[in-house]
């Protein structure tokens, strides 16, 4: 069969002629709004995992009005099976702080922060140090904006974006209710813009190419490319940034083993893809998104003990405030226990499914929210991996 | 600037309410009733519970309806089909990890997740029983608080209302997922950390996870027994808040009904704190212008102002934890409550020929600080424990109730004699400001030889609920020994509430008021609002039990403490005069420092 899968290089690109800074030269003469046009003309849209589009996030932000906002880049890179933030932050840094720059000028903001992941803290030394080498290049230049460095201490939930913020004020790292949403009411109860690592990279580099070249990647609903972490039963696992909207088959065709039972799409908090559906599901925002993370599971593998991994994961991860996301995660991981052992019957799973339905719509926040992806793409698809 | 109208369906009912008006509010002004845990009309809100999720048309979550704003146009169903199964399903939740033995809890029949659980019918549970065996082992270490995790549903009630209301945070979350829950400093056991025992978390617990330590058995124990004589003292708030807790509308004073009940229930003598809260103005009012003299006119630097009063062991504690340095600003003289106790088996008992060792003194208190004050090691002057046994109001209620009382049919009954007599100073006692009032009612006389310049001797400038307070008394043509004071504008302020008692403290600090006298109070609201007051409460709660402190105060035929007939009675035969050599022995005392870990 032929592969049509397209590989792209414009994150870790790196251009003698043209550096980052050129681009923020460049893209500071530029009119704010103009590069909002640009932005929303290009049909990025946040590379998280939750797609809402950047360009209007940070029109919101803009037009808000305060003396006071911020620019957050989410660097908290917690979901499993997920790790092309820590390959940008460490390859393309310069990038990521010119979309800070760029995105602190259009929204008017003058401090920007990485909240950067607990476990990168190896990073922490070599980012400051080029963060210090940036941030003396804007002074150079007048332009009134500092990027901090924020670490994380590793809880998964801080990666949500209100949780974030809590982090960054020196408390509990909990959700908040919403609304208030970030671009109204934030870090510090300002208006904040906050992007994942790799959204603010599209954004520097879509006001270095123009909106045209990454629209004409990718399809309708989802434009241009993304850095997908490849992991699992691979021969070659890593990252790699591909056109999105791709059909599934045509990533097992490239990356898979041979016999590649399931992947699992967007990390433990994704969906679960059974090798009957490879055909038939596309990878994008129209199918089935993805934070990046693409595990591959072939027919060795048990899909009870990965359920079961997830779950003992959201068990310990969820911040516990919320009822649905506190003692739904611990429901559904002692009741799959449950029906292995035979405790209770096979229909029990059909209770726990009325849960997940219960968690998705009552949870505070996407932890709680997405817990039922892959417990019923995992319980519908692998039913009797569940419970024999 | 005014609010814009927002308008919005509910349940398919039009109405218009303020921008930022909430769902669950708009709801109510609707009349539907939305069921809530997490929220509280005291505290910030939360929306972690979830039970109050409501349907929003068009959105792809429910909504908590506490903490969502309404918007134009909203269309909102709080009992959708989503809605109920969701609902049920929280409410199944919090039942699996929640050690729901009712019939032993103390809260049975008060526990707002029993009554979710009774309006939902659940029956079977479906889901596992999630209880950790550990939780199970209850804190006792406390004198005053009694803390259960396994009856915890994490609602974070407790944790607000310590750090929002009485600024402590003796109760804080920690651990996350399935090991989160509510713990103190390196979880130690609560008689070792900074929890001033003030017990507002029991007042807002929704559950069983906080109770007082309870002593009704003890006190049933010592009736029945024979060689006991046992005397009762009833604290100023109690009459205004017990029938709460026995069938009768809030805000109604049940003064004799009280005194009746507790006849009934065999104590053999039934008196009244109110008589050492008059004892407490003649002590403290002496003291704080002696005070005044010392730092005015003989200079002496030994003497701080302002002096601060020291009846609310909540606050006494907080100040040892949390103001060592501001420990010689309090007031010497020991609470009415062990005052009472100190009398009680001393003074009282020679006229009533009974030994100190064979009576019984018991507290029917609106607080639970009460129970850890009764067993400092500073309230034994008698020679014994002062004051043995500490109920709350809500503990008394429950000995009514099981004696078999008809609480509403009872006719009014007065305090024995004596220790049973009291004035409207007294009562006053148990709201904000009213100590305050109190002693200026009799200060400004001793100083003047006329009453207060208020009309009716209402010191309205010192009532409310404002969380602090501030007046200000000019004092003019005073008594020939007390001209120091004359043209001298005498500063005060009152807080209530340990928050708000924490931003007095630090002003005091920083110097930025000079006051020469503070009352505090512990609890919002004052005793009325105390940590062993019948449950629930808010501010409308509190609003109205003041109005029946303050109707009670004018109803009384004396209103001025140093005018208590048995307060001139026990100076004349006992203790000599204010601040004498017995007064110290027995009704002063000095705290000290306490670590904050």
């Amino acid at each position: 069969m032929e592969n049509n899968l397209k590989k792209v290089d414009i994150i870790f690109e790196v251009d003698e002629k043209v550096t980052p800074i050129d681009v923020l030269d460049k893209t500071l003469k530029r009119a704010a709004d103009e590069i909002i046009l640009d932005l929303i003309d290009s049909g990025l849209k946040g590379r998280g995992g939750a797609g809402f589009p950047t360009g209007l996030k940070w029109k919101f932000t803009r037009n808000e009005d305060s003396d006071v906002k911020y620019v957050i880049c989410n660097a908290d890179e917690g979901e499993p099976g997920t790790f092309k933030d820590r390959e940008i932050l460490d390859r393309v840094p310069e990038k990521i702080f010119t979309g800070i720059a760029i995105c602190g000028y259009v929204v008017g903001a003058k401090e920007g922060y990485i909240y950067l992941r607990g476990e990168y803290n190896f990073l922490l030394k070599t980012l400051q140090r080029k963060l210090d080498i940036f941030n003396s290049q804007l002074k150079e230049r007048n332009f009134d904006f500092t990027v901090y460095l924020k670490s994380g201490s590793g809880a998964y939930v801080c990666g949500e974006e209100s949780a974030l913020f809590e982090s960054m004020e020196g408390k509990r790292g909990e959700p908040r209710n919403k609304p208030p949403y970030p671009t109204v009411a934030g870090y510090n109860s300002k208006p904040t813009v906050i992007n994942n690592v790799e959204t603010l990279v599209y954004t520097t580099m879509i006001c270095h190419m123009g909106p045209e070249k990454f629209k004409a990647l990718g399809t309708n609903d989802s434009r241009g490319s993304k850095v997908f972490s490849v992991s699992g039963d691979t021969p070659k696992p890593g990252i790699y940034e591909l056109e999105l909207g791709m059909p599934l088959h045509e990533f097992v065709n490239e990356f898979g083993d041979g016999d590649a039972k399931a992947i699992q799409v967007g990390g433990a908090s994704g969906h679960c893809v059974p090798r009957k559906k490879f055909n038939d599901t596309i990878i994008g925002f129209e199918g089935i998104p993805t934070g990046g993370s693409m595990m591959i599971f072939n027919s060795s593998r048990s899909m009870y003990n990965v359920l079961h991994d997830y779950l003992e994961f959201f068990t310990e991860e969820s911040c516990g405030q919320c009822t649905p996301c506190r003692v739904g995660c611990q429901q559904l991981l002692k009741g799959i226990e449950a029906v292995k052992r035979g405790e209770r019957p096979p229909a029990y799973l059909e209770d726990l499914k009325k849960l997940t339905a219960t968690m998705k719509i009552a949870a505070k926040c996407g932890l709680g929210q997405s817990v039922g992806n892959p417990f019923n793409s995992i319980v519908d698809n692998f039913r009797e991996e569940i419970i024999y | 600037m005014s609010k814009y109208m927002v308008n919005l369906k509910i349940n398919n009912m039009p109405i218009a309410v303020e921008e930022g008006t909430t769902i669950l509010e708009a709801a109510r002004k609707l009349n539907f009733r939305i069921p809530t845990l997490c929220h509280h009309p005291d505290l910030t809100v939360a929306g972690n519970c979830r039970v109050c999720v409501v349907e929003v048309k068009g959105a792809r979550l429910l909504a908590a309806a506490c903490a969502t704003p309404v918007s134009e146009g909203m269309e909102v169903l709080t009992n959708s089909e989503k809605v109920r199964v969701s609902r049920k399903h929280i409410v199944e939740l919090l039942l699996a990890e929640h050690n729901a033995d009712c019939t032993k809890c103390f809260k049975n029949g008060h526990c707002e997740l029993q009554d979710l659980a009774s309006e939902y019918r659940i029956g079977d549970h479906v889901f596992l029983d999630l209880v950790r065996p550990e939780s199970k082992i209850q804190d006792i270490s406390s004198p005053s608080i009694v803390k259960d995790d396994s009856k915890c549903i994490r609602c974070q009630r407790c944790v607000r209302t310590c750090a929002e209301l009485q600024g402590v945070s003796a109760l804080a979350v920690v651990n996350k997922g399935d090991h989160q829950k509510i713990s103190t400093f390196l979880n130690k056991p609560m008689h070792e950390v900074v929890c001033t025992n003030c017990g507002q978390c029991i007042n807002r617990c929704p559950t069983g996870a906080l109770t007082e330590r309870n002593y009704i058995e003890e006190v049933w124990n010592a009736i029945y027994n024979p060689s006991k004589f046992v005397v009762v003292q009833t604290a100023p708030a109690t009459r205004i808040a017990l029938g709460e807790d026995l069938g009768i509308p809030i805000g109604n004073r049940v003064t004799g009904k009280m005194v009746s009940a507790l006849k009934k229930l065999g104590f053999n003598k039934v008196l009244d704190t109110d008589f050492t809260a008059d004892l407490t103005i003649m002590e403290e009012g002496t003291e704080l212008l002696t005070r005044l003299k010392k730092a005015l006119v003989d200079k002496d630097p030994s003497v701080v102002l302002p002096m601060m009063t020291s009846c609310s062991p909540g606050w006494i504690k907080f100040q040892e934890h949390m103001y060592p340095d501001l420990l010689d600003n309090l007031s010497t003289c020991k609470s009415p409550q062990q005052m009472f106790g100190a009398v009680a088996k001393t003074y009282y008992a020679d006229k009533i020929n009974i030994k100190a060792q064979d009576m019984i003194v018991v507290s029917i208190m609106p607080c639970t600080a009460k129970k850890f004050e009764c067993e400092r090691p500073e309230m034994r002057d008698s020679g014994y424990q002062d004051v043995d046994f500490v109920l709350t109001t809500r503990e008394l209620a429950m000995m009514i109730k099981q004696a078999g009382i008809d609480f509403d049919k009872l006719e009014d009954e007065h305090y024995d004699s004596i220790l049973g007599e009291s004035t409207g100073a007294a009562v006053i006692f148990g709201a904000t400001g009213g100590v305050m009032e109190a002693a200026l009612r009799t200060a400004y006389e001793i100083v003047t030889g006329r009453e207060v310049p208020f009309t009716n001797l209402n010191i309205k400038p010192v009532r409310g609920m404002e969380g602090i307070k501030e007046a200000s008394i000019k004092i003019k043509n005073v008594k020939q020994e007390w001209s120091f004071l004359e043209g001298v504008d005498l500063n005060v302020a009152i807080a209530h509430g340990l928050a708000n008692a924490r931003a007095l403290m630090e002003k005091v600090k920083s110097g930025e008021a000079a006051y020469h006298f503070i009352e505090i109070m512990g609890c919002p609201g004052g005793c009325l609002g105390g940590g062993g007051q019948p449950i629930p409460t808010s501010p409308e709660i509190r609003k109205k039990r003041a109005e029946a402190i303050y109707s009670e105060d004018e109803e009384m035929p004396i209103r001025k403490s140093h005018e208590n007939p048995e307060v001139t009675e026990i100076y004349k035969h006992f203790l000599g005069e204010p601040l004498g050599h017995k007064s110290h022995d027995l009704l002063h005392t000095h705290y000290k420092p306490r670590k904050r870990y």
